[in-house]
């Protein structure tokens, strides 16, 4: 009884305390969801028409039909699930290598973070013209090692230049995947694989059932930042490709930018906004729901 | 069954990092040996390299007719519990113990009757389904002991399995040690720094100082015949009396009080010794007498200790453990020093001369 009073007072004190905190995010994210999703109710084209018209679902069912909007759907998809697997790929490679003890492990791990730092748009300029096809170094280094004769115009074909803003991307963003499974990898402690190495197991085997379920928390987080930061890739392929060539690599968040920016049309782009939130909040969902999991089976 | 054969084994991290030196040593079938010494003499160190887990940079270790020195942990078949108890804290208590059963590809029938069969020998069948982290510190220890008796292994390593537990729970684990490992045939290397676990639990104890081997001997031997100063100072609580006297006329001079030199030959300087618990109120016809002034009395309980300045040497103190229902009278007492139990070091080596 007396007891239930103490909890029901404590309760309300940490409502009260988060409260101003919670009236800021209210602020700062339902507002402008909300303002874009009553926004996308109506029919608003600057270029067209000066006052708003109130015209229902009609934006979204325009989306069901836009079969540029399911392109870059599609494009954006392509783009996040391939980086983002082969991020993890060679993040776990790399946060392995410089778990070992080497001389100069410091410095090595220093430039390692550095693509990280890089502002992006000057990093995706530089990789523009590394792929450049008349003076980019990576044609060059192909033709000197005879791999090929003629130049390759990377980005100036539909799947060449897709693979192209991944390469760049899966550069830039590796680094701070590893960073985060260099930490998880040095919070386990040397004696399980010790154990593990006396009850018989080789490093492969120590890396299935030791590294990865108790790198899994670590792991899911990466995937919960890069999926979301990857899916609303932007200044990457406006930098690299405009979302050229023909709209092969023209990402949703592309899509948008133009809607809203060039074609003025603010309804649709308000629409088009308010579902690419729901698709990346249903997969963070997902994504986090896995890792309430993972750690309750960790610990 | 086999025993297990350390021969010459170094190890050398750095010129001056040497924290094994040249240890040669056989524990047999069914012995429990304990490698007792300070914190930082090598004792890890030696067992992981009997683990495999480091490899030596002289010396070879046998087990039975095999030389596993070239072999990999795994192949050694040796079970470890680490001080830590390093369980896989993303699994059962089950799936930790089955572990190795499952790396070693056996039928799931079998793991399961042998990871019950030991569950239920430690007390832990109601556990089996358990996280390690929702385990207390003993019941932890004993899944890490689970871990290494399902095994079966040739040799069984502990590292200080007992040092996270509270005072008594150590104590009644210690007796639990004790009876599980009498049952099994094997090996066992117990590393401890706490005397009393490797005098209650040792077949044999290995002192280690400085990465050398001190002495190898049943613990009571230890006590009763430490082979050097360093054994006769580290092991015994409270510490044995050790004097660097000068001799005089086949006798040894405590202050103003002879004590005779059993040695044909004497030699100018020597080291006495001679355990608390040995030095008494001296009777009338009583031999090997001293007298001097106490100073200090502490109790223990059911002793005393005193601690008394001898006369004619007032920078010297013997500390004498008489029973808490002995009286003195003055704060001069005489004490004689049981002639059977007095241990004689060499002053330059130290080691013993008899
Ligand atoms: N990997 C290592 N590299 C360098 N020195 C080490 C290493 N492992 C242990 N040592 C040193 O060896 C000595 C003995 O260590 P250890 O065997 O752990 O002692 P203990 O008897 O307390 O178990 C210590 O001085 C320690 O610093
Ligand atoms: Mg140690």
């Amino acid at each position: 009884m007396q007891l239930d009073k103490i909890q029901k007072r404590e309760q309300l004190t940490g409502w009260m305390l988060t409260l101003p905190a919670l009236l800021l995010l209210l602020l700062v994210f339902a507002y402008p969801i909300g303002q874009a999703f009553w926004l996308s109710l109506f029919t608003k084209n600057l270029a067209t028409q000066l006052q708003p018209v109130y015209s229902g679902w009609n934006n979204y069912v325009r989306m069901v039909f836009d079969g540029r909007f399911w392109e870059t759907m599609q494009n954006t998809t392509i783009f996040t699930c391939v980086s983002v697997f082969l991020e993890l790929l060679l993040g776990m490679g790399i946060a392995l290598v410089l778990n070992q003890s080497f001389p100069g492990r410091g410095i090595v791990r220093t430039i390692a973070i550095l693509p990280w730092a890089l502002p992006t748009a000057l990093m995706a300029l530089a990789w523009a013209w590394i792929f450049n096809d008349q003076y980019g170094v990576w044609n060059d280094i192909l033709q000197r090692l005879g791999l090929i004769h003629t130049e390759i115009n990377w980005l100036g074909e539909p799947s060449l230049a897709m693979m192209a803003a991944i390469a760049a991307e899966v550069w830039k963003t590796t680094p701070f995947i590893s960073i985060l499974l260099l930490a998880g990898l040095q919070s386990i402690p040397v004696e399980l694989y010790e154990a593990h190495a006396l009850d018989g197991a080789n490093p492969w085997q120590s890396f299935w059932r030791i590294t990865l379920p108790l790198l899994m928390p670590q792991i899911l987080i990466a995937l919960l930042f890069r999926f979301a930061q990857a899916f609303g890739v932007f200044d990457l392929v406006l930098v690299m490709t405009g979302g050229g060539p023909a709209g092969a690599t023209e990402t949703v968040s592309l899509y948008i930018y133009a809607m809203v920016m060039r074609y003025l049309d603010f309804g649709y782009g308000a629409a088009l906004i308010v579902v690419t939130f729901l698709l990346l909040v249903a997969a963070v969902a997902i994504v986090s729901f896995l890792l309430s999991k993972a750690r309750n089976s960790k610990f | 069954m086999a025993n297990l054969e350390l021969r010459n084994l170094n190890k050398t991290y750095s010129s001056k990092v040497v924290p094994v030196k040249d240890i040669s040593l056989k524990v047999d079938e069914g012995e429990f040996l304990t490698l007792l010494g300070p914190s930082g003499c090598g004792k890890s160190t030696t067992l992981r390299l009997i683990a495999g887990l480091e490899q030596p940079t002289r010396g070879q270790i046998w087990i039975g007719e095999r030389n596993v020195t070239d072999l990999r942990s795994g192949d050694r078949n040796i079970a470890m519990v680490f001080q830590s108890y390093a369980l896989y804290p993303h699994m059962t208590v089950a799936e930790n113990i089955a572990s190795s059963l499952k790396l070693r590809h056996l039928s799931k029938l079998e793991i399961r009757q042998r990871v019950t069969d030991v569950a239920t020998k430690l007390g832990l069948e109601e556990l089996t389904q358990r996280k390690p982290s929702q385990l207390s510190g003993g019941q932890r220890q004993r899944v890490a002991l689970a871990r290494a008796l399902v095994r079966q292994p040739d040799v069984f390593l502990l590292d200080e399995p007992l040092s996270n537990l509270d005072a008594l729970l150590r104590e009644r684990v210690r007796a639990e040690l004790k009876q599980l490992f009498k049952a099994q045939n094997t090996p066992v290397v117990y590393v401890t720094h706490d005397q009393t676990e490797a005098m209650t639990l040792s077949s044999k104890v290995a002192v280690l100082y400085n990465g050398n081997l001190q002495q190898l001997d049943p613990p009571q031997r230890i006590y009763t015949h430490p082979a050097n100063r360093f054994v006769a100072s580290f092991v015994g609580s409270p510490q044995m009396n050790l004097f660097v006297l000068s001799c005089r006329d086949n006798a040894a001079w405590l202050g103003n009080f002879p004590i005779p030199v059993p040695l044909p030959t004497v030699p100018p300087q020597i080291v006495l010794g001679i355990r608390p618990e040995n030095v008494c109120l001296a009777r009338a016809e009583d031999t090997h007498t001293i007298q001097g002034q106490i100073y200090l009395v502490e109790s223990l309980g059911m002793q005393n200790l005193l601690s008394v300045r001898v006369q004619g040497a007032p920078e010297l103190t013997i500390r004498a453990l008489l029973p808490a229902a002995w009286q003195w009278s003055d704060d001069i007492v005489k004490l004689t020093l049981s002639p059977q139990s007095l241990h004689w070091f060499d002053a330059a080596t130290g080691d013993r001369l008899f």
